[in-house]
């Protein structure tokens, strides 16, 4: 059983959303639960909410999971991912306002420190622009 | 008052069904390369394919969709939509056909037909975090919706939804990934906006009885 915030990394691209995840994983290791897709359902470039729901599933954690975006359509898909979530599990997956690399990587930091996703939040949001 | 006649449908069955989501996925089918070209001047460029995949699933399942009460067929074909596209229309065109399953009964007549496009044009703006004027789709299905609740003909409907689609060739967009082109997405057609329209006319097509 993992305590730690999990980490959900949804990118229009396969390669973007893998490289991301090698990141994650060199700096926080194994201990942080994380999950990733990227690519529409024939493979190419885009979102899928089906992919989405399972990377959310790879990364789930009692603590719950912070999900990094890049582009408009994986923000979208990811709103309707969360909403067909189980009622129990809507309000325990957050979608991060952070750029997806740099915020993927401060959010798994926290985590693997022992932040809530509360705190996951917000520390990875400081990378937002304003 | 004649066409409103022919609105008021008494028996939306599986019949009709099939015609309407045949009508629809044709549409997609046949414009898929105009909407990806509209999508390469102001998006991402994959509009079309995204738009065809969809109703190509919409398709595949159309028999067990078509047998199901229009409301459940909605949601079904929404659901369709929304795993599919793989792109923001996919919650977008999504949202949109599972909210008018929720609002509609198995026969609606013209005015419970407004009131749940209305309602479904309300969720699609809040799940595109969006409002009419921004170069959307929203800026062809709410003068869509507005003709059908004032009583418009089919062919008053079909021409509301043309007009539409060609004013938001000069309008600037503010959401999605064409405000990223700012002042240049002016002077473009809304890919979104084009998709809608086709999908107005190829249900237009169907009620009018081809009218």
């Amino acid at each position: 059983m993992n305590s730690r915030v999990g980490i959900v990394i949804v990118s229009h691209s396969p390669d973007v959303a893998r490289g991301t995840a090698d990141m994650v994983r060199q700096m926080v290791g194994n201990e942080v639960p994380l999950g990733w897709c990227g690519g529409n359902p024939d493979g190419g470039l885009g979102t899928s909410v089906e992919k989405i729901l399972g990377a959310i599933d790879a990364a789930w954690s009692d603590a719950g999971v912070a999900i990094l975006v890049d582009l408009g359509g994986a923000e979208t898909n990811s709103e309707m991912a969360i909403e067909m979530l189980p009622e129990e599990r809507q309000a325990k997956a957050v979608l991060i306002n952070a750029p997806i690399v740099e915020g993927a990587i401060m959010a798994a930091t926290e985590s693997w420190g022992g932040g809530s996703l509360d705190e996951v939040r917000l520390t990875a949001e400081e990378l937002a622009p304003r | 008052m004649t066409e409103t006649d022919t609105m008021a449908m008494t028996d939306v069955g599986e019949a009709a069904i099939t015609a309407l989501a045949t009508a629809m996925a044709e549409a997609m089918f046949a414009h898929a390369g105009e909407l990806t070209d509209l999508d390469q001047a102001i998006g991402d460029g994959d509009h079309g394919l995204n738009m065809k995949r969809g109703f190509e699933a919409v398709m595949a399942e159309l028999p067990a969709i078509a047998a199901k009460p229009l409301p459940e067929a909605l949601k079904a074909a929404g659901m369709q939509l929304v795993m599919k596209v793989g792109g923001a229309s996919g919650p977008l065109y999504g949202t949109l056909f599972m909210t008018l399953g929720k609002e509609i009964g198995p026969a609606p007549d013209r005015q419970e037909l407004a009131a749940a496009l209305a309602a479904a044009i309300a969720a699609v703006k809040a799940r595109g975090k969006s409002d009419t004027g921004q170069k959307t789709m929203l800026d062809v299905l709410a003068p869509v919706q507005a003709a059908l609740a004032a009583g418009a003909s089919i062919g008053e409907i079909r021409a509301v939804a043309g007009e539409a689609a060609d004013a938001t060739v000069p309008m600037r967009a503010t959401k999605g990934r064409a405000s990223f082109l700012g002042e240049r997405s002016i002077g473009h057609m809304d890919p979104g906006a084009r998709s809608s329209q086709l999908l107005v006319e190829a249900v237009c097509g169907v009620l009018g009885g081809g009218r």
